[in-house]
């Protein structure tokens, strides 16, 4: 659905590459232009007109996020350059001063790079103790197996909503409610579930959600990370610098702004936040509800159909995510990847940056396709129809 | 070299590479080397004895073009003295990067002259030669 607001899809263009980033809307390339072309003005500054617009846009935005992820106040709203530096500013600005040695973080082997290496340098700066919740037979995440990884030096639980390999929904707010329970700060990785379903941070009773604007039609270099007010007023900045500071003095002594602002040193992504801003607008105009039901239909009809195609082997039928994984037996995944290519099929070959995943997968390396509600049956039948071909891939590649 | 030909010599020494399997022998030097898209990973072993090279072999996941790079490259680089594989290996380059080489040089390695025309797959075709490099960063090595 709504393709025709996309540029992009002029020339024949099958993308099904959206867990990596997504395609943009006319509207929102045209906020950024706006801005560019018309009312260019640094945020937080002057008494000209157009400083005063780009003011109330950038922090409008705020309160669309709040919307969006149904936060209590736009003031928790914190603007990153994405997940990854959302995720880094809760273990260094939060939890390096919170935790102790010999606290333990519980992640999973199918959490992206992002959730992994933060908490593993934080382990070596500071020795807490990084565990893994064990996964199930269909390398999913289980009450049981959360309820069996903790310890009483369960300090933190810090996993994805969705998984971004195999797409599985994780039972966030069970496990919500068992930190609140517990005393555990609950830590959600929302890159690949607030783009494609309805998310409350209050019913999964999460402390902080992180995500991308990128990855739902919005511009890239700009992200978002959600806090609960007093964890943040807690959090201390990564940057510092112009923009965020009250007052300093040459004695040394300086004081910073409230939250959100006091995570806003140097420029922000002026540009960027206003395009995200548009991007929420488009995506809740559509309906996150709509997007979930249109993506689960396209993932229903894909594994429908690749039952059809012989030596195809899927590792994640039974996931709820809007993602596959496969290989074609014995085919390595990038040479599958660059064969799709030849059809101006878009895929992610490889690891898809979750390197430990394969401890629990048995395989290293698959191709991926991830859905947007942009994507079409007819895409998936002309996927079908390429893959049925894929005797001759190497005629292709080679 | 006719598309077909190319196309079964690569595909031949892709499905059945040569010296695939690692050794435990100390007299080899070992080489991981890794795609900078983080998927290609193959660890190669190479044994250096009397200032020439004895031994390839390696091991790992790659794509067909980096497997087969690899078995072709242990096949035609098995014998050479150092001169020699540097001279084979700035023939190669050369070729990858689509400036002037001499064919009769280069044996069944000509069979990547036209992988400048997938310019995201030249880093598939150099990718197991990053183990030659690194044994000729150090010429030491061929003078025991």
């Amino acid at each position: 659905m709504n393709r025709e607001d996309f540029p992009i899809f002029k020339e024949p263009l099958i993308y099904f590459d959206n867990g990596a980033t997504t395609m943009k809307p006319q509207c929102v390339i045209d906020a950024l232009v706006d801005y560019y072309s018309n009312y260019t003005a640094n945020a937080h500054r002057g008494d000209y007109d157009n400083s005063l617009k780009v003011d109330i846009l950038y922090e409008g935005v705020r309160g669309k996020v709040r919307q969006l992820i149904d936060a209590p106040d736009a003031s928790e709203v914190v603007f990153t350059k994405g997940t990854t530096e959302s995720l880094n500013l809760v273990v260094f600005g939060f939890m390096k001063d919170h935790l102790n040695p010999g606290d333990e973080v519980l992640i999973t082997k199918s959490e992206h790079a992002s959730n992994v290496l933060p908490w593993m340098e934080l382990e070596k700066e500071k020795g807490i103790v990084i565990k893994y919740i064990p996964l199930d037979e269909e390398n999913k995440v289980t009450m049981e197996n959360v309820q069996a990884s903790l310890s009483p030096r369960t300090k933190v639980i810090s996993i994805a909503h969705v998984t971004n390999v195999i797409g599985d929904i994780r039972p966030v707010q069970a496990i919500g409610q068992l930190c609140k329970e517990k005393g555990i700060y609950f830590v959600v990785d929302g890159a690949q579930s607030v783009p494609h379903m309805k998310v409350s941070v209050q019913e999964m009773k999460a402390d902080f959600l992180a995500f991308s604007g990128h990855k739902m039609v919005g511009p890239t270099g700009v992200g978002v990370l959600w806090g609960r007010k007093e964890l943040l007023e807690e959090t201390k900045p990564l940057c510092y610098g112009g923009g965020m500071n009250t007052t300093f003095e040459s004695t040394g002594e300086f004081e910073l702004k409230e939250v959100p602002t006091k995570f806003d040193a140097g420029t922000p992504p002026i540009a960027e936040v206003i395009g995200l801003g548009e991007a929420i607008d488009y995506i809740m105009a559509i309906g996150l509800d709509k997007i979930h039901a249109h993506e689960q239909e396209l993932k229903r009809y894909l594994l429908k159909r690749l039952e059809e195609v012989p030596k195809v082997i899927v590792y994640n039928k039974t996931t709820e995510g809007a993602i596959v994984a496969f290989n074609i037996e014995g085919v390595f995944s990038q040479d599958t990847a660059v064969y799709l290519n030849h059809y101006h099929i878009c895929v992610r070959a490889g690891n898809h940056c979750a390197k430990i995943l394969k401890d629990e997968l048995k395989v290293k390396n698959t191709c991926r396709i991830s859905f947007y509600f942009y994507n079409t049956k007819e895409e998936v039948d002309e996927l079908i129809r390429v893959l049925k071909d894929a005797e001759h891939i190497f005629d292709v590649v080679l | 070299m006719d598309a077909n030909l190319r196309r079964t010599i690569i595909l031949d020494n892709y499905q059945n590479p040569m010296h695939k399997g690692l050794v435990n022998d100390d007299g080899y030097i070992r080489i991981r080397t890794n795609n900078e898209s983080c998927i290609d990973d193959l660890t190669i072993l190479i044994k250096v004895v009397n200032g020439r090279i004895e031994d390839i072999r390696f091991d790992g996941e790659a794509c067909a073009i980096s497997t087969s790079a690899t078995s072709i490259m242990i096949r035609n680089f098995i014998g050479k003295n150092y001169e020699e594989a540097k001279s084979l290996l700035e023939q190669y380059e050369a070729m990858i990067d689509e400036k002037p080489y001499d064919e009769e040089k280069l044996n069944e390695l000509v069979v990547y002259e036209e992988i400048y025309k997938q310019p995201n797959r030249k880093k598939c075709a150099l990718l197991p030669f990053r183990a030659i490099h690194q044994i000729l960063d150090d010429p030491s090595l061929f003078e025991k």
